[in-house]
């Protein structure tokens, strides 16, 4: 291209330069000359025509490509001869922008694109209000029939069935969808046929299976022909009529089901009676549709928030309608938590880019300082000051593309291995992940913005050059206000490396805070075994008779010291809990509005609070005479009997009403504790006899110092004697608290990983900064210990200034960081900085750090040798 | 020839801009107008009038076209753009201010000082 241009530039200056020869000899043919005479005049007269035709193409100023290329190839000749430099300031951004990249590709993942499939953009779920019961079949009915801004409404519920295929009942969770799901995601089948709207005629009128990817490779081998084969979905036939295609996991951004059945037919596998109940709130999960075209999504939401509003003026007992908003499928309500997080993520990877821009951009100013005389004799041989500035930028540029693309790459790695990551055996989680051009797009325009950002550092220097001066004095001259620049961005970038030092000593420390905190039960020494008696076919009224034979066969295991159990799930168990409206003991009139309280329920075995180690504050806990036919009694906690009546004296023996109107006697109090999240503010909750109100799915909790493996070995036996056909899974309540402690362990570890890069950071930046000023001074200093200079004044002289500067940057970064604990506190549970223990810590790691940084420079400067210095010069 | 005057640094351009701002000229014709305007009295190598066109040319001062002389041949012909005419505006008012300052000064003699 270079080459194409040069020669048509030749081409037409030749023959501008031959048409001036022509007029020329035209003239002079005029005065009388022969015409070959004239022609050879003209020529001679004109002059060294090569020599022309290259000024002129120099005239036309050099092409932008070609000097590109010089600048590039120079760039890289400077850049080979400082190797350590190169290769500090590639490293330095390609962990500020991988960094960065993989915080984009994480919100990319989580909150641009959560759902693969078609047309997500315009897909949105609804996500209730706060304590709100109208998450039913029923509702959902009503909402998908009355609401005018959505082209459909899909629901979906999860489930978890015994799946029988004939040889090994094993457990499989799934969504129970409405027969519309697949068609309103717009999503064909891998294999065979979805089931359609078409398919549902009332309950349990469409046995039929969908079977995930995943599932029918791990499960089925990746059998075609399970297509049309029957399975049993807990003892219920069902027919697989399809496979999703690969990449489809569902609409829940964390779960992937392995199956997927009709909604209507969620009744066989549940023992609740879901499909035809108003009141419940766990009958579906969610709804989600696409908004019909022109309809915003505040539209939208007002319009399902109307529905709800005429659902609860319609069954006033049944719906507490809340308020409904939208949120893009997938995250639904984990979008805001999930946002904040990554708005705090983000935050911190930019800070990381300014650090590693400033420490880049002293590194560059000092490079440019040492290359003064070459900069002066380059003046001096009349290169402009643009053309200088052009070179130091590209190589800015260079090496912000080199680290860019280091980091791209170090993030694709990572994301990918996110992707594939699953923290917690047994349940299958996928965090939705892939780098894609947007992802390779930002890396790129960070890369070349941070390129920008430190290549501009020395300009100033440039600029103010005097090639006289520096040839002149040599480059040893006084530094002067330059020093200043330099000063100012150490500060910055020592002040944002306390700032990230900070928040990740307050995100371990908020972490070990929740790790001990009291959640009213003590996770320690504990075995759970989960199993659900529908999955073996028990109707309801066999099932509290059996779960009281699991507890007995279960206590005859040698080294047990309690055994107990509890109905669906333990407290801080995958983040389960059920709430309930509870009423004054004289209301009569039981709408959603009269409510008293809204605690947590569970229902409990005697035994319970002594394997959970729940400490019973006054009153009696349950026994086995609180059965079907007993007066329906209650245990609650303290927050409930505060909130309730006042204390908890005044607790013990009160009434009170729950949902079904049933009145219910407090017998005990105990303490308080966390249930579905480990964030949450105290809640009040109720314990009921679990033979009062059976339910299938339950947690046997056991208390025993025996070794966990051989005593979940023993439950096990013991209860596959009582019956052989029954699933159980077991797990220690610690393996379990994994799921709610997840974004706790995940906050800290990304902020300790961004603490740990400050601090790296900090380390080459103080680094850098002191082994300069030693190399600068080291003649002055070999004079001064010539003079009889001490140590300890030698290393104020040459480090007095940088530790200086270190503690002035701490301090106000520790102060930014004490200021910023409302972001922090967005991240982590209780963050606060105002900890003397953070606080020390803080100042300790500077220290440390800056103590680590000066090492080196200072061996050297105190192994200065006058006698080889002044001789060397 | 040898009473004609070296040019000083910068002057081409400013004579090139003149030249053509008396009406659109090819490169011979440059030379030829800037002849009879300074009466010939200024030096001027021929080859050396091309890099300077191009120069102006690629400060946007001048544009460039083909065409044909009086005289049948091909020729690029160069004209003025209205940044050129404003340039010579400016450089000429430059000129004239450091003419008469070098003339007064150098007609000053001891008993005015």
């Amino acid at each position: 291209m270079n080459i194409f241009r040069r020669s048509q530039v030749a081409k037409e200056t030749e023959e501008e330069l031959l048409s001036h020869i022509q007029l020329r000899a035209d003239d002079l043919e005029r005065s009388g000359l022969e015409r070959a005479e004239a022609e050879r005049r003209a020529r001679i007269e004109l002059g060294g025509r090569e020599r022309y035709k290259e000024e002129c193409y120099e005239a036309m100023g050099s092409n932008f490509f070609e000097s590109l290329v010089q600048d590039v190839r120079l760039a890289l000749r400077v850049l080979r001869k400082s190797p350590g430099f190169t290769f500090a300031a590639v490293i330095t951004l390609a962990l500020a922008i991988g960094a960065n990249a993989v915080v984009f590709g994480i919100m990319d993942g989580l909150l641009l694109r959560t759902v693969n499939v078609p047309q997500w953009e315009s897909l949105w779920g609804t996500m209730a209000g706060e304590n709100t019961t109208w998450h039913s079949y029923p509702n959902y009915v009503d909402m998908r029939d009355r609401n005018h801004s959505f082209e459909a409404l899909a629901a979906f519920n999860m489930v978890f069935v015994g799946l029988d295929t004939g040889k090994d009942p094993s457990v499989a969770n799934g969504f129970a969808t409405s027969g519309n799901y697949f068609d309103v995601l717009r999503i064909q089948p891998y294999l065979g046929q979805f089931f359609h709207a078409s398919d549902e005629h009332g309950r349990n009128s469409a046995p039929f299976v969908v079977l995930s990817y995943a599932y029918w490779h791990s499960r089925f081998q990746g059998d075609p022909s399970v297509v049309g084969r029957v399975v049993g979905l807990n003892k219920h036939p069902f027919t697989i009529v399809g496979v999703a295609p690969p990449g489809f996991q569902g609409t829940l951004l964390f779960g992937s089901p392995e199956f997927y059945m009709p909604i209507v037919n969620q009744d066989q596998v549940s023992t609740e009676g879901l499909l035809n109940a108003r009141g419940t709130d766990h009958g579906i999960f969610e709804v989600l549709g696409h908004l019909k075209p022109g309809v915003t999504p505040a539209q939208a939401t007002a319009d399902l928030n109307r529905v709800g509003a005429y659902l609860e003026t319609t069954y006033p007992r049944e719906v507490g309608h809340g308020t409904a908003s939208l949120a893009h499928e997938g995250l639904t309500s984990f979008e805001r938590p999930a946002e904040a997080f990554i708005a705090g993520l983000m935050l911190l990877a930019g800070l990381i880019l300014l650090a590693a821009c400033a420490n880049l951009g002293s590194l560059f100013a000092a490079h440019a300082a040492d290359r003064s005389r070459e900069v002066a004799l380059r003046l001096a041989l009349g290169s402009s000051r643009r053309r200088i500035l052009r070179q130091l930028l590209t190589e800015a540029m260079l090496i912000s593309l080199v680290g860019g693309a280091a980091g791209l790459w170090v993030s694709v790695v990572l994301l990918s291995r996110l992707s594939k990551w699953q923290p917690f055996p047994g349940i299958s989680v996928h965090i939705p992940v892939s780098p894609d051009a947007r992802l390779y797009l930002v890396a790129l325009v960070l890369a070349l913005i941070s390129g920008f950002l430190f290549g501009i550092v020395p300009v100033r220097q440039v600029l103010r050059a005097n090639p006289y001066e520096v040839v002149k004095a040599g480059s040893t001259g006084r530094l002067g206000r330059r020093m200043t620049v330099r000063d100012l961005l150490l500060v910055i970038q020592i002040a944002i490396c306390a700032v990230l030092v900070t928040s990740s000593l307050v995100a371990v420390r908020g972490l070990a805070r929740s790790l001990h905190g009291n959640y009213g039960f003590d996770p320690r020494n504990t075995m759970l075994a989960a199993t659900n008696l529908s999955m073996a076919g028990y109707s309801m009224d066999k099932v509290p008779a059996m779960q009281k034979r699991m507890i007995d066969a279960i206590q005859t295991v040698p080294g047990v010291e309690h055994a107990g159990l509890v109905s669906d799930y333990p407290p801080l168990v995958l983040t389960a809990g059920t709430r309930e409206n509870v009423f004054k003991a004289e209301t009569t009139d039981l709408r959603n509005s009269n409510a008293a309280a809204n605690p947590y329920r569970y229902e409990i075995s005697p035994g319970y609070f002594g394997a959970a180690g729940t400490s019973l504050l006054a009153g009696r806990a349950f026994d086995w005479h609180d059965g079907k036919d007993a007066p329906p009694v209650v245990v609650v906690n303290r927050d409930f009997a505060g909130k309730m009546f006042g204390s908890v004296m005044n607790a013990v023996g009160s009434y009170y009403k729950l949902q079904d109107g049933r009145r219910v006697q407090v017998v005990g109090v105990v303490e308080d504790g966390k249930y579905q999240s480990i964030t949450e503010d105290q809640q009040p909750a109720m314990f009921l006899p679990f033979m009062q109100s059976p339910a299938s799915a339950s947690f046997l909790i056991v208390r025993s110092h025996r070794d966990p493996q051989q005593l979940a070995a023993a439950m096990r036996t013991n209860l596959h004697q009582l019956d052989s056909g029954l699933p159980v899974d077991t797990k220690t309540w610690n393996e379990l608290l994994a799921v709610v402690l997840f974004p706790s362990r995940v906050a800290t570890m990304s902020l300790g990983v961004m603490g740990m890069m400050g601090a790296m950071l900090s380390v080459t930046g103080i680094f850098g900064m002191a082994a300069y000023s030693v190399s600068k001074r080291l003649r002055e200093l070999g004079i001064r210990v010539a003079l009889g200079a001490q140590r300890i004044e030698v290393l104020q002289a040459v480090l007095g200034r940088t530790v200086k500067l270190l503690a002035v940057g701490s301090g106000i970064g520790l102060l930014l960081g004490i200021l910023a604990t409302k972001v922090l506190a967005y991240i982590v549970y209780q963050a606060t900085p105002r900890d003397p223990l953070v606080l020390t810590g803080v100042v300790l790691a500077m220290a440390l750090l800056g103590l680590v940084a000066t090492w080196i420079p200072a061996q050297r400067a105190l192994s200065v040798d006058p006698m080889m210095l002044l001789r060397e010069e | 020839m040898t009473d004609q005057a070296q040019l000083l640094p910068g002057t081409l351009d400013l004579l090139i801009l003149k030249a053509v701002s008396l009406g659109p000229l090819h490169g011979y014709g440059v030379l030829l107008r800037i002849g009879q305007i300074t009466d010939s009295a200024l030096l001027i190598e021929q080859g050396a009038l091309y890099p300077a066109l191009f120069r102006l040319v690629r400060q946007r001062l001048l544009k460039a076209s083909w065409g044909v002389s009086d005289n049948n041949r091909r020729a690029k012909f160069y004209e003025l753009t209205a940044a050129g005419r404003k340039r010579f505006r400016e450089e000429t008012e430059g000129w004239n201010r450091l003419a008469t300052a070098m003339t007064a000064a150098l007609a000053a003699r001891a008993e005015e000082i």
